[in-house]
C-alpha cells in the first residue's frame, strides 16, 4: 500500500518479541501433541481445544467470579487436566483394534464436542482478561515489552524444567519414556502402558490449559480459536520432529518469529498462511522435521 | 436386496417430508422479520438490538397492537456472518412471509442481503452505519437505514482534526463490511478537507495483534490515527498503541458506541475521540433539545427492562428502525409496497437524530446527528 | 452386483421427482438444494475416503475454489456462468494434482494435517486478498444459471437441476467402483504394498481419485454461488471440511450410499433441531442453535465408538436381520 519505509533495529526487535510471545504458545501446544503421540501414536486433533478451554475457564474465574489469579490458575489447569483424562477414558480407551482413520475421526469428534460445549457455555463472544501484572509496557533496547510476555516466557521455561526433571528423574517419567520407545518391551517389563496413555492425556491437557491461560490476556479468547492454534502447534511439532519435545520448543519459537517477521515485513493478513505454508513445505520435503532423524521416523507407524 | 433399498429410501423420504410442515398464519397478525447479530463477533450490537425490539413489540401489543392487529416479530440470529444473514432473509421472506425486515446489525450483513430484499420487494431498515447500504438510492428502492452515515462520521472527525491543525493522518480499518466502507469514505473525503493519509493499514476482524501495522504507521510519520471497525478487534488497537508508546491522538468511528468496547481496551481507551449519537451522553443534552425526551425515555425504559445492561447507540438504532416501521404500518397495514412508500415520507424524532426521509435520502440524517464523545475514567462524555 | 445400486438410483430419482409436490414451501426446497450440494461433495469424498482410504480435511478448499471461480469470473469479468463453472473445475483439478502429488505420499495423521493446512491456507487467502475476493465483505450480484434459455430462477427448478446432478454423480461413482480402477482403489485401501506389487499404480490412482473428488466439490461450490447469489469466506472454513468428513463417516465410509445417507441426514439436522426447539419452547425449555455443533460432535463420536461402519451399514444390517436374506457385503470382496 505505502512505500516500504526503512526498518529500524528496534522494529525488528519488536517483531522478534512478538514472535517469541506467540512462539512460546506454539511450543507448549506442540509439547502437548508430542506427549500423546509418544504414548499412543495418535495425533490428538482436540489439542487446540484444551488451550481454548484453559483460556475461557480462566476468564470466567478471574473476570466473572473475581477469584485471585493463582487460585484460578490452579483450578483451571486441574479442570482441563480432568477433561483430558475424561477424553482418554471415554473415547480412546474403549476402542479395540483401532484404525488410524477411526482414531483421527474420534479426536475430531471430541474437538467438535469441546468446541460446541464452549460455544454453548461462553457463547461466540471474544473474552478479554486482565494482564497478570499490569499492562504498563517495559523498555527493552528501544523496543517495548509487556509484563505478560515475561510471564509467558517464564512459564515456558518452568514447564520445560519440570518436563526435563519429570522424564529424567522420576520413575513415572522414565516409564513413560520407556513406553514411547517400545511399548511392547515396556509392558513386558511390567509397566502399565494403559495408565501411561491416560497420564499422557492428562499432562497434555494440563500443558494446553496453561498455554491458554497465559496467552488470553494478549489475544482475547473465543470458542473458535482451537483449530488454528492446533494446526500451528502441530506445525511446530512436525518442524521439530514429531515426538521430539526439545525440538518442538525451538521449532515453536522459530515459527512464531517467522510469522511475526512476515507480518511486519510482508503482510499481516497473510501471516497465518505463511506459517502453514512452511508447515506444508517441511511435511513434503523433510517429514522427519528439522531436528528429527529420519531413522527414528520410520520406526513409528502411521 | 431390493426391499432393503426401497425401505432405506423410504426412511430417507419420510425424513425429508417431516420438514415440509408449513407454518400456519393467523389472519390478525402482522409479521415482521428481524435479522440481528445476537451472537458472534458483532454480538455487542445485536444483543441490545434484540432486547430493544422485543421491548418495543411488548409495548406495541400491550397498547392494542397496530390498528388492533398483533405485531409478531420473527427474530433470526445471523451470528455476524454474511451467509447466515442471506439464509435468514430467505427464510423470513419465503417461510415466515414477513412484510418488512429490521436489520441486519452490521454493514457487511446488510450489504449481503440488499440484493435479496430488492428482488423480493420487501422493505428493510438496516441498523448498520455504512452509507453505501442506501446509496445510490436508485438501486436501493427497498432499503433504508436508521444509524447516522459513515460519511458524516468522517466529516466530523476531519472537522475536529482541522481545529487541532493536524493534516497528516494514518488510518487503520478492519476488512469487514463496515471497515471497508469506512476506509473508502476516509479516502474519498480526505481531499475535500485537505487531509494527507500517510499510512493506510487494514486488519482482519478476527486479528489479535496490530503491532506490525502500528509500527508502519509510526514510521510513516502520522500525527493522528483513525481506527475504523465494528468488531471487538478495534479495542486491540489502543492496547497495542499503549504498548508501543505511540502518543498520537486516536479517533474511532461511531462503531465504538458500546461501553464494552472501551472496557475491553481498559485504561488504554482513555482519551479516544469518536463521533456518536447523543444517546450515550443523554444527561449532557440540553432540556429543550428536540431529542431529549426520546433519548431519556428510551434509556430509562431500556435500563429498567434490562438492569444488567447499559444503554448503547446500537439498541437505539433498532429503536428508531422499529418505530419508523410501526408508524408506517399504522398507515399501510401489511402491504410491503405501501409500507415502503410510507417510510419514504417519514419524519421522526429518534435516538440517532431527527429523521427526514425522502425519495433521495433513505437515511434521513445529516452530520449534526453526531456529537463528539471521548472516554474519561471509563465513561463516555461529550468532548469539550 | 450393480443391479441394486441402479435400483437405488431409480428410487432416489422417483423421490426427487415427487418431492417439490410434497414440500409446499420454497424455504424447505432451498434446504434440500443445500442437501444436494453436500451430497455431491460427499460422493466424491467417499470415493477418496472409503474406496481409496485417503483422508482429506481439505475439501472445503475445493468447494471454495468452485464457488469463487464462479462468483468472480461472472461478476468481475462477465463470463458465462457455465464457462466460469468449467474454469472452476479446471482450477480445482490443477490444484488437486499439484497439492496431491506431494500430499498423497503422506499417510494417516500427516495426510490429515497436510490437507487441513491446505484448506486453512485457502481460507486465509480468501479473507486476506481483499482486492480480488472482496475479503470478509464477499462477492454479491452473482447471476443465476440458465439452462437452454430457461433461467434456473425458482427453487423448484434449481432443486431438480441439483438433484439431477447428484443422480448423475451417483451413477458415475457406482460405475467407477465396479470398474478396474475401482477395484484397484479398494486394493490400495486394503494394503498399499500389496496393491503396488500386483501392478496397481497407486500414486497415479490416488491422485486421480483426489482430483475427481475435488471436481465434485468444485461443481458443488459453483452451484452454491449461483443459488445463494452471494458468497463470502464464512461457509468455506476448515469447519466445513470437518462437517463433510462427518457426513461421510456418519453415513458409513465404505459405501457411496452411506455418504448420501450421511449428507442427507446431517444437512437436514439443523431443520430437525429447529423443529425440536419450537417443540421444547412450549415446555419453556430454551434450545439455542448454538447447541447444534455439540450435537454434531456427539453423533459423530457415538457412531465412531459404536457403529464404526456407519449408520447406513447399521440400517442395512438391521433390515437383513429382519428379512433374513443373504448377508454378503456391498463391496463384494
Amino acid at each position: 500500500m505505502m512505500e516500504p519505509s526503512s526498518v529500524s533495529f528496534s522494529d525488528i526487535l519488536q517483531y522478534i518479541i512478538m514472535g517469541v510471545q506467540s512462539g512460546c504458545i506454539y511450543a507448549l501446544v506442540a509439547m502437548g501433541f508430542n506427549m500423546i503421540y509418544n504414548a499412543t501414536g495418535i495425533i490428538n486433533f482436540a489439542q487446540g481445544e484444551f488451550v481454548v478451554l484453559g483460556g475461557l475457564l480462566m476468564v470466567s474465574l478471574t473476570m466473572t467470579l473475581n477469584l485471585p489469579i493463582p487460585l484460578s490458575f490452579a483450578a483451571t489447569t486441574l479442570a482441563v487436566t480432568a477433561a483430558g483424562v475424561a477424553m482418554e477414558r471415554f473415547t480412546i480407551n474403549p476402542v479395540k483394534n483401532p484404525t488410524v482413520l477411526r482414531l483421527i475421526i474420534i479426536t475430531i469428534a471430541v474437538s467438535i464436542i469441546v468446541k460446541g460445549a464452549a460455544m454453548g457455555i461462553w457463547g461466540k463472544n471474544s473474552y478479554f482478561m486482565r494482564h497478570f501484572s499490569g499492562s504498563e509496557p517495559l523498555d527493552f533496547l528501544g523496543a517495548s515489552l509487556l509484563p505478560q510476555t515475561l510471564w509467558i516466557v517464564g512459564t515456558l521455561v518452568l514447564i520445560v524444567a519440570a518436563y526435563i526433571y519429570f522424564f529424567n528423574h522420576t520413575m513415572t517419567g522414565k516409564c513413560m519414556r520407556a513406553c514411547a520407545i517400545n511399548r511392547d518391551a515396556a509392558r513386558l517389563s511390567g509397566i502399565n502402558d494403559r495408565r501411561m496413555v491416560m497420564l499422557s492425556f492428562a499432562l497434555s491437557a494440563g500443558i494446553g490449559a496453561i498455554a491458554g491461560i497465559i496467552i488470553t490476556p494478549i489475544i482475547q479468547m473465543d470458542y473458535a480459536r482451537g483449530a488454528l492454534l492446533g494446526i500451528k502447534g502441530f506445525g511446530a511439532a512436525v518442524l521439530g520432529g514429531l515426538g521430539n519435545s526439545m525440538g518442538a520448543i525451538i521449532a515453536g519459537i522459530l515459527l512464531g518469529v517467522l510469522e511475526a517477521a512476515s507480518a511486519g515485513l510482508i503482510s499481516s493478513h497473510y501471516m497465518d498462511a505463511i506459517a502453514l505454508f512452511i508447515l506444508l513445505l517441511v511435511l513434503f520435503v523433510r517429514p522427519s522435521g528439522i531436528f528429527g532423524s529420519s531413522a527414528a521416523m520410520r520406526l513409528k507407524e502411521f | 436386496m431390493k426391499i432393503r433399498h426401497v425401505l432405506t429410501a423410504m426412511v430417507a423420504a419420510s425424513a425429508l417430508c417431516l420438514t415440509s410442515a408449513a407454518a400456519v398464519m393467523a389472519a390478525e397478525e402482522l409479521h415482521v422479520g428481524c435479522i440481528l447479530s445476537i451472537t458472534g463477533k458483532a454480538s455487542w450490537l445485536g444483543e441490545p438490538e434484540r432486547n430493544t425490539v422485543e421491548m418495543i413489540a411488548k409495548q406495541v401489543n400491550a397498547a392494542g397492537g397496530i390498528n388492533g392487529k398483533k405485531l409478531v416479530l420473527h427474530i433470526e440470529d445471523d451470528q455476524g456472518d454474511n451467509t447466515q444473514a442471506v439464509n435468514a432473509a430467505n427464510k423470513l421472506i419465503k417461510k415466515d412471509k414477513v412484510c418488512a425486515i429490521i436489520g441486519p446489525s452490521t454493514s457487511g450483513t446488510s450489504m449481503a442481503i440488499v440484493p435479496v430484499v430488492q428482488a423480493a420487494k420487501i422493505p428493510m431498515i438496516s441498523c448498520a452505519g455504512a452509507a453505501v447500504i442506501v446509496e445510490p438510492v436508485a438501486e436501493r428502492k427497498w432499503v433504508f437505514k436508521s444509524p447516522q452515515k459513515d460519511s458524516d462520521c468522517v466529516k466530523r472527525i476531519y472537522d475536529h482534526l482541522k481545529t487541532k491543525k493536524i493534516t497528516q493522518i494514518g488510518i487503520i480499518t478492519s476488512t469487514s463490511g463496515f471497515g471497508a466502507a469506512g476506509r473508502d469514505q476516509l479516502k474519498k473525503i480526505a481531499a475535500e478537507y485537505k487531509m494527507d493519509i500517510v499510512a493506510d493499514e487494514t486488519y482482519d476482524p478476527a486479528a489479535t495483534d496490530m503491532t506490525a501495522q502500528l509500527l508502519k504507521i509510526k514510521a510513516a510519520g502520522a500525527k493522528a490515527l483513525v481506527n475504523w471497525s465494528i468488531e471487538p478487534a478495534q479495542s486491540i488497537v489502543p492496547q497495542n498503541m499503549k504498548q508501543l508508546k505511540l502518543a498520537m491522538p486516536l479517533y474511532q468511528s461511531h462503531g465504538f458506541g458500546n461501553l464494552k468496547y472501551a472496557a475491553a481496551a481498559g485504561d488504554a481507551a482513555e482519551g479516544i475521540i469518536f463521533p456518536a449519537g447523543r444517546l450515550l451522553a443523554v444527561d449532557t443534552v440540553a432540556a429543550n433539545h428536540p431529542q431529549k425526551k426520546v433519548l431519556a425515555g428510551y434509556r430509562d425504559s431500556y435500563e429498567k427492562a434490562f438492569p444488567k445492561d447499559k444503554v448503547s447507540t446500537f439498541g437505539g438504532h433498532a429503536y428508531d428502525a422499529l418505530w419508523i416501521l410501526v408508524n408506517a404500518m399504522k398507515k399501510a397495514g401489511n402491504d410491503p409496497a405501501k409500507i415502503r412508500d410510507e417510510i419514504e415520507k417519514t419524519k421522526f424524532v429518534g435516538t440517532a437524530g431527527v429523521f427526514k426521509f425522502s425519495a433521495a435520502d433513505h437515511c434521513g440524517l445529516d452530520k449534526t446527528a453526531f456529537e463528539l464523545l471521548t472516554v474519561k475514567n471509563g465513561k463516555f462524555v461529550v468532548l469539550k | 452386483m450393480n443391479m441394486k445400486d441402479y435400483i437405488g438410483i431409480g428410487v432416489l430419482a422417483l423421490i426427487v421427482a415427487v418431492m417439490p409436490f410434497a414440500v409446499g414451501n420454497d424455504y424447505y426446497l432451498g434446504v434440500l438444494v443445500f442437501t444436494a450440494l453436500n451430497c455431491l461433495t460427499c460422493i466424491g469424498l467417499c470415493l477418496l475416503l472409503g474406496y481409496a482410504g485417503q483422508i482429506s480435511l481439505g475439501h472445503s478448499a475445493f468447494v471454495a475454489i468452485g464457488a469463487y471461480a464462479s462468483a468472480l469470473l461472472t461478476t468481475k469479468l462477465g463470463w458465462n456462468p457455465w464457462a466460469a463453472m468449467g474454469a472452476g473445475i479446471v482450477i480445482s483439478l490443477v490444484t488437486a494434482v499439484l497439492v496431491g502429488i506431494p500430499t498423497l505420499k503422506l499417510k494417516g495423521h500427516y495426510l490429515a494435517m497436510a490437507t487441513l493446512g491446505f484448506a486453512s491456507i485457502v481460507h486465509v487467502v480468501l479473507v486476506a486478498a481483499v482486492d480480488i475476493t472482496g475479503g470478509p465483505s464477499g462477492v454479491s450480484g452473482i447471476p443465476r444459471l440458465e439452462l437452454f434459455g430457461l433461467a434456473l430462477d425458482t427453487d423448484t427448478r434449481i432443486f431438480y437441476f441439483c438433484w439431477a446432478l447428484v443422480l448423475v454423480a451417483l451413477y458415475f461413482a457406482v460405475n467407477l467402483i465396479h470398474s478396474r480402477v475401482g477395484r484397484g482403489l479398494q486394493a490400495i485401501h486394503g494394503s498399499e504394498d500389496a496393491a503396488s506389487s500386483l501392478g496397481v499404480n497407486i500414486t497415479v490412482d490416488k491422485i486421480r481419485i483426489f482430483a475427481l473428488s475435488a471436481v465434485f466439490a468444485s461443481v458443488s461450490g459453483s452451484l452454491y454461488s449461483h443459488y445463494v447469489l452471494y458468497i463470502d469466506p464464512g461457509p468455506f472454513d476448515v469447519m466445513h471440511s470437518v462437517l463433510l468428513i462427518t457426513m461421510v463417516a456418519v453415513g458409513g465410509i465404505h459405501s457411496i450410499w452411506g455418504a448420501v445417507t450421511g449428507a442427507v441426514l446431517l444437512s437436514l439436522l439443523p431443520e430437525g433441531l429447529s423443529f425440536l426447539s419450537e417443540g421444547l419452547a412450549q415446555f419453556n425449555i430454551q434450545y439455542k442453535t448454538d447447541y447444534d455443533t455439540l450435537i454434531y460432535g456427539a453423533i459423530l463420536l457415538s457412531i465412531m465408538l459404536f457403529l464404526p461402519e456407519g449408520l447406513f451399514d447399521g440400517i442395512r444390517r438391521s433390515f437383513s436381520f429382519f428379512s433374513k436374506t443373504n448377508t454378503e457385503t456391498e463391496r463384494g470382496q
